[in-house]
This record gives C-alpha cells, structure tokens and sequence, in this order.
C-alpha cells in the first residue's frame, strides 16, 4: 500500500492502494467516481477512457503508480454543468442507447478535437476505432462529433 | 429528476396513494418543473406525491411524475413508455419527471423486458392509465367548481372551464387521488396524439453523458464488498477441492467459500437456466484486491458426469439429463453433420412435399452453420445484494424480475414481500439479463458473507460463463420443376441444445409443398435467449438461400419474394401462418423504392437483400457492399420496418441503426468456439466485434406509416441484417456464405 496525491478533475484527492491499482478502480472502488467504466480490463475497449494532461487514454491499463502529476480528468469533470460541446452534441443527437460505453466514447471525442478542431471522417475513425459500442450508435457518435467540432470552431471564430 | 424515497420501497409505494396531501405552496411554474425537482432536492423539502395510479404521481406544486414500469437496457422504454401516458395525461412533455418503478407486478403489470414486446405490451395499459388519471383530474376539478363534469377541459397540464375558472392539475391532484378509478375512458385517435410520434429525446441523455451512476456496477452501499466466483475452467467440470491460504492472506480479502446455486433436486423454471453450481467464491473489500486475490485459489476440478436437473415451466416437471461430456466445436460440428441425417420430428407438412421433390426438374440444397455467440453486454453481469434472516434488498441490471423473485423465495426462504428488487439501468442485454442466476448467485454470496455486497463478473466471466446463443445448423431445399416453377419446399434445422427452426413463418404459406423438421442434441453448454432468439439464425440461413433459388429461377430476388406473398395472400396454403403477407411485402417494397433497387446510379455498389419477420414486426434491408482496402465493406443499408405507429421516431431510427451495425458486426465476426468444454475467446481481442470504423457511413431508415398498434424494435431489424450481408457478399466475392461468421472472407483480398 502507498499513498499517492492525484490531480483529478482539478483537485488533489489521496489515496491509500496498492501500488499496481488500476486508475480504472482508484476511481470507481476508491474516490466513488464511477462515470468511468469497465468493460474488458485489457484496453480493448475504451469504455475506461479518461484525459491524462488531455490525452485519450484507457485507466484500465494505468497503474496508480505512475500517474504522477499528471492531470486526470474523468466524464465527471470534463465540464462543471454538462455542457462540454461533445456532451451537449450527445444530447442534441441523442445518441446513447444503453449508454454504458459513452462516456468512454465522449472521453475519447473530447480529446480527439483539442487536438483536432476539424476532423475527417477518417480521423474520426481513427481515434474512435477503440471505443466499442455493442449497441452499435456508432453513426450518430459520428454525426455528434461532427457537430462539436462546428461548434467548437463556430465559437471560437465569434471570440 | 426526483428520487422520492417512498417509491423505492414497496410497502410504502402502496401506500403513497393515502399520503396524498399538498399545502406546498412553492411558487413552481410547470415548464421549469424538473429543474424545480431538483431545486425542491437541494432545498430537501419533502414532496408529497397524490398517486393517481402505479404509473403516475402528481405534486400540488403541479411536478408530475411518470413511473417507467420496464427495466431500460437501451431500447428507451423509460422515455416511450412514460410518452404512452403522457399523450393521454394531457401534459406537457417538458414538464415531466420520469422515474424508473420499483419491483411490483401488481401495480406496474408484467415488467418485462424482453422480445420485443415492451411497447406493444404497455400500448394500452399505459395509455389507459394517463386517460383514467386525466379523467379523475377532470372529476376533481368539476366537484371543486360545482360544473358538470363533461365541460372541464385540459390541455397541457391545466385543468379549464368555460366559466373562466382554471387550474393546474397539481392543484386537483390530492382531490382526483381519492376519486374511484374510472373503467373504459376514452382513448385518443391516432390523428389526435401530440406526444406519442414526436420525437422526444431520451430521458436519461443528460445523466448518461455526464457520468452518473446509473447502472448496477456503479450501485454502492456502505459497508459493500465486492464478491467474485471462480467457476470451472470448462463446461462439463464441476469442484473438487480447493486450498484458499494464499488468498486469504492477501489484502481486503475477507472470505473465501463454496455453495451450491441450486439445492439438489431443484425445480428449475425456465429462466433459473445456469451455467455452473459449484460456486467458488472470493469476497473482499475491493474490486483489485479480489480480481487479484482470485488468481491465487489453488482448485482441483473434475469431470462432472451426465448430471440431472430438474425441470418445470413449460414442458411440465421432469428431469433432464445433462451430458457431462467435455465438447469440441469441431466434434460438435461432426455431430451436427450426422445428426441432420437421421429422422427428425416433424413440425409442419403441408401438401406432398415428398412427391415435390421426386418429380422436380431440378433440386437446389444448401446447409447452413452458425456458431455459439456470446452476448457481450457491454455491462458485464453484476448485481448487488443485502440479504439477512429478515430480509433482502437486491439492486442491479435485470430483464425480468418478476421471473427471478419466485426463484429468490425458494432459495432464500423469505417471502415476497419481504425481497426487494430494484432495477438499475442495463448497460445492454440482449436477453442475456431475463436469466437472472447472477441475481441468486449475489444474493446467496450476500447471505453467506453476512454482509452488503456486489457480485461482480470479470469480461472473461461474462464470456466464458455465459448463456449463449446455441450453435444452429439447418439444410434447405427447394424443388423447382422444368418451368422453374417453385413447387416444393423442405428445411430440416438442427441445434446444439436447439433448433431454430419456425415451421409457420415465410415462406410456409406461400409454396405448395412444404416439411418444416427438427432435431436437437443436448449439451451442457448453457444457452438462452439472444437478440430475436432463433430469427437471428434463420433470417440468415433462409433470405440467403431464397437469393439462391431467386438467381436459379432467374428472377430478381425482390420481385421472387413478394411473388411468394402474394401467393401467400390470395390463397395461403396450410394453417397457422404467423405472418401478414401485406405487410411482409410492404417493407420489401418499400425497401425497394428507397433503396432504388435496379435502378441506374447505384452501380457503384454490391447490393444485397433480405427481409424477416419477427417479434410482431416486419424488416427488410439493402446492404450495398463496396471492396475498400481489398476488405468487402458495407458503405450503404437501406432499411425499411413495419413496426404499426412509431411511438418516438427519432429513437426508433436509432434503434433500426443499431441493430444493422450489430448485425453486420456478428454476420463478419460473432463467434464462440470450445475446446474440451472451455470457451476459447474470453475477452475482446479474441472475440471481435465490429468497430467504428467498420460501420456504415449511411443507414437510411424508413418505417410503413400505418395506424396500427404498435410492436417493438429491439429484435426484428437485427435477423435480416445477416441474410443481406451474406447476398451482397454474394455479388461482391462470387461466393456463397454458407457458415457464419463470415470472416474468413475478410482474411483473403478480394
């Protein structure tokens, strides 16, 4: 057991775990952050996605122990009210139908278009390809990031 | 949304109608009423809820809430249900709270989730409710003006009368909860509905995509600890012995122990269908900690043997031999091949199909296999349980569990009312959830352990431990005479443990001549009810072999089948056809015109068709199949559905979407296979399923319009999604596909 200092959605929690813990269930077992999702365990399939310093990355797969500084942000922090421009294209399509793997899907959409405002279709696929939805919204997830990035550009362009 | 306590626990939810009072006198405007529950939350003013029925509760400060009777796994019944009521209510959809209802059969009918059946089971019901309710409303308002009854109007939410007088229903709604239920009010019109056919977003949208802890993994209680069972390594082994020093000693481990599911001679129902008995369970403080703990049990398995169970349900009580054999897909496969040799029992004759085929010009058979498929939920099965000497709380995701509460009363020894369950969001179920010995399994553990807990199954418990669709073959044969008439028509389908052979269904009805025969061979793999149970076999093995007799015959495939319906219509051969010959025909149609089917333009595109019906609706769809990096892919489907009214289109749209995604994922890749008993895929790197970037770039939707009552959409556009791909593959490669998964065809350039 270790003790570790985590930046999480802007605060610093502490934790007592063992060192191997993954962030997957620091977050759900131990910090009751459970919009974080497992599904594999074996980061095949996305739904345990969460921002480190703004990267995409699966928390099923990162140990405790080396997440350092660096900033977590999970689908609870990933706006105050909800309305992150993915989150607010998710309602607005209404994509969800079971709605387990979304969060993994926004997760990994939000981060997806800071580092890509205006993405193709292609690089939509690119960087969603590890995100598995059994419900298969796949197309309106597609529309939906389509739709945040015009508003993302659209409110960036009227700043 | 509110949570109002009382209608999470039973006992006072039967109650809640005695509690009606009011004397809230919050300035609330209507429109805002959600926020305002949430401000009523934050400020913990308790709210006294008028209950005018099990589906609806009304607050005088005019919040109302409607009570979503079905458990929700995806197919938004907890917005399509509550939109029944509502249309008949008279309120304003954006004022309405939705909640999911407890556990009570009595008040909230059968509470089924499954088959398709949840809109078309509730259609009447609930919309009954909302009338009843409006018109208890109406009563109150008229008692309370001194007017007659018949001049007190409604619209939105507020009650009127020519007088001038007016008011919220909120205001009348402690009055109206204390007025006899009215029998046989007026239902609205179709033309009339302003609620139902619009398309209303999901109510849970804003929680699913900002986190909150909607389904059972995310259900915590204090004091909760995480249970995990370690079963046999393969099917057909059962417990020997098992040495737990090591994982005791590891940290947050408090308890390792073995019990048995079922008692010895155990009646099982229909849905008690388990995969092993022998629980070997580790319970500890964390979800880690026991994954980790778990690796460390030191077990001896040994071969089970033919074992019994016993029976009951449907069938009557008997005892059933399950085979301890260790099975082999291959072997299986082996089996399956001599088995459809033998005699088989015959499940429909019509005419003289023997003659048929001893004179016919020319005899087309093909036999199709498919394999085992695993359910996947992305959810893996869990549930949590609290179970003392007097009583039992169980929370988690369930189909059915009206179906799991009587099995809970036998193994807990408590009475009804004295177990409660509660119904979490479902992160999927695809009638993997209606088998509900995860929830006794919680339940027992719990027990057990004196303590709360979560039973929680890894990926590879949920696939390797699961309750599969069965493994299916079926041959079929068409005689056609020198004319290349249609004139006989024979299927023969086998399964491991069963067939999925529907004797009345297409084209039973429309072929002179036909045998419909069945065999089963029993094993101990477990099965169960998987996405349109059956139908997703045959929709792939028969729209894929009519393309076959269709391109024989030389007819367009489209233009052969409605040829069959109309057949069919004008003079049905045989009794008991399940299906309506118009409204079969009318999705292919309709397929055909939107998808310009032979029409110029599309040349760009392999096309494939295929149609189904089942679960009361009717489906077909155009895959257009194009080859993209040497790989057949499918850019394009078309789909037309015959679902009767389509109570939230937008919703439907995206249900028919992703059931063709899902079907298109498990025609190229659904698979489990076994190697002397053990499932040889146990977590997404070897069980494939289909991925973003895999789906098609367009799927147009298109439903009949008609006024019929409608059925449901979970299922039926699922089956013929595999039929389509297999004849666009077709026309894409030159090969039929006659096993399914259809992956092989993705290993080789095209």
């Amino acid at each position: 057991m270790a003790t570790y200092h985590l930046k999480i959605n802007g605060k610093i929690r502490p934790v007592n775990v063992d060192p191997s813990t993954p962030m997957l269930w620091v977050l759900r077992d131990h910090l009751d952050l459970p919009g974080t999702k497992y599904g594999c365990g074996i980061a095949q399939c996305g739904a345990c996605k969460v921002h480190v310093d703004g990267v995409a990355v699966p928390s099923c797969q990162l140990p405790v122990s080396a997440v350092g500084k660096q900033a977590i942000t999970t689908i609870e922090g990933l706006s105050a009210r909800g309305d992150h421009p993915v989150q607010k294209a998710w309602i607005e399509h209404d994509v969800a139908q079971c709605g387990y793997c979304q969060a993994g899907q926004i997760m990994t959409a939000a981060a997806l278009l800071k580092q890509n405002p205006k993405p193709t279709d292609e690089d939509i696929d690119a960087a969603m390809s590890g995100n598995i939805c059994r419900c298969g919204t796949y197309l309106l997830i597609k529309e939906a990031i389509k739709s945040a990035a015009k508003e993302t550009a659209g409110s960036s362009t009227r700043k | 949304m509110t949570t109002d306590k009382t209608t999470h626990n039973r006992r006072s939810f039967l109650k809640a109608s005695l509690l009606a009072g009011g004397g809230m006198m919050l300035s609330v405007s209507w429109l805002s009423s959600a926020k305002a529950a949430d401000k009523l939350k934050a400020l913990n003013v308790p709210e006294q809820w008028s209950q005018l029925n099990g589906y609806i509760q009304i607050t005088a400060t005019n919040l109302v809430k409607l009570i979503c009777p079905n458990p929700e796994f995806g197919q938004n019944v907890m917005t399509s249900l509550p939109m029944m009521v509502a249309e008949e209510l008279d309120v304003d959809w954006k004022g309405v709270v939705v909640e999911m209802g407890p556990h009570d059969n009595t008040k909230l009918g059968p509470q089924f989730t499954g088959g398709s059946n949840s809109v078309r089971m509730y259609w009447k019901p609930l919309r009954e409710a909302g009338a009843a309710a409006r018109q208890m409303l109406r009563e109150a308002a008229a008692q309370s003006w001194g007017v007659p009854v018949d001049e007190v109007t409604t619209k939105a939410g507020v009650l009127r009368h020519a007088s001038g007088k007016s008011a919220k229903y909120g205001e009348m709604a402690s009055k109206a909860a204390t007025l006899p239920v009215p029998k046989g009010t007026k239902l609205k019109a179709p033309k009339d509905f302003s609620i139902v056919r619009k398309s209303k977003k999901n109510v849970e949208g804003p929680k699913i995509v900002t986190g909150k802890p909607l389904f059972g993994l995310d259900y915590r209680a204090p004091g909760m600890l995480i249970a995990m069972i370690q079963h046999p390594p393969a099917f057909g082994m059962k417990l020997k012995s098992f040495d737990a020093s090591q994982t005791l000693k590891m940290p947050g481990i408090k308890d390792v122990f073995s019990l048995k599911l079922y008692e010895d001679g155990f009646e099982q129902g229909g849905f008690d269908t388990r995969t092993f008995n022998d629980l070997l369970v580790v319970v500890g403080k964390t979800t880690w900690e026991v994954m980790n703990a778990r690796k460390k049990l030191k077990v001896e398995w040994e071969p089970a043997g033919d074992t019994k169970d016993t029976m009951t349900g449907r069938g009557g009580k008997r005892e059933v031999t399950v085979p301890g054999e260790l099975e082999s897909t291959s072997a299986q496969l082996e089996k399956m091949q001599e088995w459809s040799k033998k005699p088989a029992q015959q499940l429909r004759k019509d005419g003289d199909p023997e003659t048929a085929f001893k004179n016919a010009a020319q005899v087309i058979e093909r036999t199709y296999n498919a394999p085992f498929l695993a359910h996947n939920c992305m959810e893996p099965m869990n549930f949590f349980a609290h179970v003392t000497d007097e009583k039992a709380l169980l929370v988690g995701p369930l189909q059915a569990p009206g179906w799991t509460e009587p099995t809970l009363v036998k193994r807990l020894g408590l009475p009804a009312d004295k177990i409660e369950i509660q119904m979490t969001r479902m992160g999927g179920g695809f009638g993997r959830r209606a088998y509900g010995h995860y929830l006794i399994e919680a339940a027992l553990i719990s027990k057990r352990a004196k303590a709360p807990i979560k039973l929680i199954y890894t990926r590879e418990d949920d696939m390797t431990y699961g309750i599969y669709r069965p493994m299916y073959t079926a041959t079929y044969r068409a005689a056609l005479d020198a004319n290349k008439n249609l004139i006989g028509f024979h299927v023969k389908g086998g399964g491991i443990p069963e067939h999925a052979i529907h004797a009345n269904r297409f084209p039973a009805g429309a072929v002179e001549n036909y045998l419909a025969e069945g065999w089963e061979i029993p094993s101990n793999i477990t099965i169960g009810a998987f996405r349109a149970p059956r139908s997703n076999f045959n929709a792939a093995a028969e729209q894929s072999f009519l393309d076959e007799v269709a391109e024989a015959m030389g007819k367009d495939p489209i233009e052969f089948r409605l040829e069959l319906l109309k057949r069919a219509k004008e003079a049905p051969v045989g009794k008991n056809n399940e299906y309506d010959a118009d409204r079969y025909a009318g999705v292919l149609t309709l397929v055909r015109d939107k998808s310009g089917w032979n029409k110029p333009g599309n040349e760009k595109y392999h096309r494939g068709v295929a149609a189904y019906f089942c679960h009361n609706s009717y489906a077909a769809h155009v895959v257009d199949m194009v080859t993209r990096d040497g790989q057949p892919y499918v850019e394009r489907v078309f789909s037309a559905m015959d679902c009767g009214i389509v109570v939230n289109p937008d919703a439907a749209t995206n249900m028919v979407q992703g059931a063709v995604v899902d079907g298109i994922g498990n025609a190229f890749y659904g698979s489990l296979t076994h190697k002397a008993g053990a499932a040889q895929q146990s977590n997404f790197h070897n069980y494939r399923l289909i991925r973003h970037n895999e789906a098609p770039k367009k799927i147009e939707v298109h439903f009949v319009e008609n006024d019929l009552d409608p059925t449901g959409l979970g299922e039926p556009p699922f089956p013929p999604v595999f039929g389509a791909v297999a004849n666009a593959l077709y026309k894409t490669t030159g090969k039929r596909q006659y096993d399914q998964p259809f992956k092989s065809v993705l290993d080789k350039r095209i």
